[in-house]
């Protein structure tokens, strides 16, 4: 046990010494989580909308000013062409349009009916569906208002049919406010790319410079070095974790749902997990270059899959899978579980097998991977 | 002049020696075009969903068989009281749940009224609205088989047209996107070691006697990632079009153009990173940590900026990649011509001259 304090005493002197890595481990992070919750918003509001109304009737001014005043649109234009109207689609200033052809009250009024064409600016996928659904729902409102004016015009009744009257709560975050459910994921992806990167760059530094082959020739064991590289940055990382925690509470207000010594459990855990894998990066390169994009090559593809971005639910079959094979997706799971919903041991125990069998692979890989004689 | 190719050759054989960051630096845009094509989409599917059936009578299975042939969701053992639906929450096994009243058919039938209740998980709030929306339009349609609504009189019937897109190709989006995150960081992460790694292993005092001037070994050290760079981007360029069926609508020259500028102007910021920092780990912490999130969110791919703060909305207008992902969706994707974007080609050659003039003034040419 002696040598190993030694070790660790390396260590922390030599994360002290560098104020430069202290700051991208304990600022960096801060200031992060504190901004980019208030960025990551996937809600679509505010379509912008242009209008070439070639009618210039009641109706059409009624229609335009209806979509105008529905809260979803933005009228950024009243075109008098096509042409002028598309040519804010490609500048960008207009997501779709829409266009009332000639005699448009004309054919409503004498036939009944009347097409109208709308094109929407579909690279954008998302947008572009949502904002069809508003404004053909925007449309159908308008179809039916002018159905209740003329009906009641004429004394004509409206029939009354058998309604199911669909009620709706949102339990856990009843204002359906962003923020609970992308705080918990940024802070596990912020915890992650620190402990990642920096337990990345550790051993091949030391390689690097050359100062490893002082430690190859020291009565060190393999298990002993790894483990002297882990502990400083497990606590690092429990401090980020913290840090985070009150960072989420002071500015964000939230505070975890369910029990926080569950919680710094499966930190504690994943963070075993995690750190393994970025010794057995490092472990593996020969330069601080090589292990940072290799590093980055896993982390980039642990993210996007993590369900961070999109649900895991969504992918494909395979997708699942693989998503499953990798940590980050479960303890980004567990925090929002744990932090939004109070789920307690019982209910979360099966993640907590998982993570404890990534923290038990990774790091048996590392410490085998690690060469004393080269 | 003649020693400029000389150098430039050196650090071509550093970046060549090291096979694995090649097969990264090649192997991360094949994954993420794949990712991105076939794994991600925004779309919500195999929503987990748990019913409460009180009422066990025709109308409600009815619903529940709609619900089931539905692709968006997946229907999990039910439940059996009130109390184990948050049970089920609290395991993260579903993501929405169905009430119906023990009496429901009685009164659709009695006061034309009846009730269901949706319970949504609320701390996802993406889901929690599609869900409801989805949950809505299954139960308007069985609602509008009871009993058809009379056809309204007057009807305004919609055409939409997707331009741009028409088969709704969900990878169009996300390809400019994935182009202008991968340079921005790989592009920036690579040159930002270039100038600190000489420093850090000491041959750095080498490159300083030698009579070639300070620019010429920013240039030399610029060029190899540069030409790998262009590699990459004919790489991603050929995946788009032949894998994920991406219909390149504009000008290649044009294409080709502005990505080297934009390339420039990483590499520029990679080398602004070099000179300020004294060792690899910093600067690679700086380019790739420090940037990463920043760049997934401000480039406008994944959130859109207009609904940001205003204050983020002006931060947004430094980040490289953001001119760059407007201009390749303008030209790649909607075929418009150079008149659309000289704005965003200025800002972006502005912001590369200025990042490299600042590069410049910072590389030391003494040793201390």
């Amino acid at each position: 046990m002696r040598v190993l304090g030694f070790i660790l005493q390396k260590e922390f002197r030599q994360i002290f010494r560098d104020k430069t890595i202290l700051a991208m481990m304990f600022v960096v992070p801060t200031v992060q989580l504190v901004i980019l919750p208030l960025a990551a918003n996937f809600e679509v509001k505010n379509i912008n909308i242009s209008v070439v109304d070639y009618d210039r009737s009641t109706y059409s001014q009624r229609l335009i000013y209806k979509i105008a005043s529905s809260g979803y649109f933005r009228l950024v234009g009243n075109t008098v062409s096509y042409n002028d109207a598309l040519e804010l689609i490609e500048k960008n200033e207009a997501d779709m349009m829409l266009e009332i052809p000639h005699g448009f009250e004309r054919n409503l009024v004498r036939e009944g009916s009347q097409q109208l064409n709308i094109s929407a600016d579909a690279i954008n996928g998302t947008k572009s569906s949502i904002g069809g659904g508003y404004l053909t729902a925007v449309l159908a409102d308008f179809n039916s208002s002018l159905d209740v004016n003329i009906k009641s015009a004429n004394g004509g009744n409206i029939m009354q049919s058998p309604r199911i009257e669909i009620t709706y709560s949102d339990w856990f975050n009843p204002r359906r406010e962003y923020k609970y459910y992308m705080v918990p994921g940024i802070l596990v992806l912020l915890l992650t790319l620190i402990g990642g990167f920096i337990t990345a760059l550790n051993i091949v530094r030391e390689k690097e410079i050359g100062t490893i082959e002082q430690i190859n020739v020291t009565p060190i064991k393999k298990w002993q070095f790894i483990l002297g590289k882990l502990i400083p940055f497990w606590i690092v990382g429990i401090i980020v974790f913290t840090v985070g925690l009150i960072v989420m509470y002071l500015v964000y207000g939230i505070f975890p749902e369910g029990s926080i010594p569950l919680l710094y459990l499966f930190a504690a855990v994943y963070l075993v997990a995690l750190l393994g894998f970025g010794l057995l990066i490092s472990t593996f390169s020969n330069s601080q270059l090589q292990a940072m994009f290799v590093a980055f090559f896993f982390m980039m593809i642990f993210m996007l899959m993590s369900g961070f971005f999109t649900s895991v639910d969504s992918m494909p079959d395979w997708a699942r899978k693989f998503s499953n094979l990798t940590p980050v997706t479960h303890f980004i799971a567990v925090v929002r579980l744990i932090v939004l919903k109070g789920s307690g041991f019982r209910q979360v125990k099966t993640e907590l097998l998982y993570l404890s069998g990534f923290a038990l692979l990774l790091n048996s890989c590392a410490i085998l991977n690690y060469r004393k004689t080269s | 002049m003649k020693q400029l190719p000389a150098f430039i050759r050196k650090e071509f054989y550093h970046v060549f020696r090291d096979k694995r960051t090649l097969l990264i630096l090649f192997g991360l845009p094949v994954v993420q075009i794949i990712l991105f094509g076939y794994a991600l989409s925004n779309e919500v599917k195999n929503i987990g969903i748990t019913i409460l059936d009180n009422a066990h009578d025709n109308n409600s299975e009815q619903i529940i068989n709609r619900i089931k042939t539905s692709s968006y969701f997946l229907v999990k053992d039910p439940v059996l009281k009130y109390s184990d639906i948050e049970e089920k929450f609290k395991e993260g096994s579903i993501k929405c749940a169905l009430v119906f009243p023990p009496d429901f058919t009685g009164e659709l039938g009695h006061s034309g009224n009846a009730q269901i209740q949706i319970i949504t998980d609320g701390s996802d709030p993406n889901t929690a609205t599609i869900v409801v929306n989805y949950l809505t339009a299954i139960i308007s349609g069985y609602q509008q088989q009871l009993k058809p609504a009379p056809r309204l009189s007057y009807q305004i019937i919609p055409q939409i047209r997707q331009l741009y897109n028409e088969e709704q190709n969900g990878s169009v989006n996300f390809i400019p996107g994935v182009i202008a995150l991968i340079f921005m960081i790989v592009c920036t992460a690579l040159t930002s070691v270039s100038v600190v790694r000489e420093k850090e292993l000491g041959t750095m005092e080498i490159l300083l006697v030698s009579p070639l001037k300070p620019i010429l070994v920013l240039i030399a050290k610029v060029v190899p990632y540069l030409v790998l760079s262009i590699v990459n981007f004919i790489i991603i360029l050929t995946l788009s079009v032949y894998l994920l069926d991406v219909q390149i609508k504009g000008n290649l020259v044009l294409i080709f153009a502005e990505s080297i500028l934009f390339i420039i102007t990483c590499l520029s910021l990679g080398l602004l990173i070099s000179n300020v920092t004294n060792s690899q780990q910093t600067a690679m912490l700086i380019s790739m940590m420090g940037m990463m999130l920043p760049t997934i969110l401000f480039t406008g791919f994944m959130f859109p900026i207009e609904n940001m703060p205003w204050i983020f909305r002006a931060i947004s207008h430094v980040i490289p990649s953001r001119y760059y992902f407007i201009i390749i969706k303008a030209v790649m994707l909607k075929g418009l011509g150079f008149r659309y974007i000289w704005q965003e080609t200025l800002i972006l050659a502005g912001m590369a001259i200025f990042l490299l003039t600042i590069a410049l003034k910072n590389f030391k040419i003494r040793l201390s």
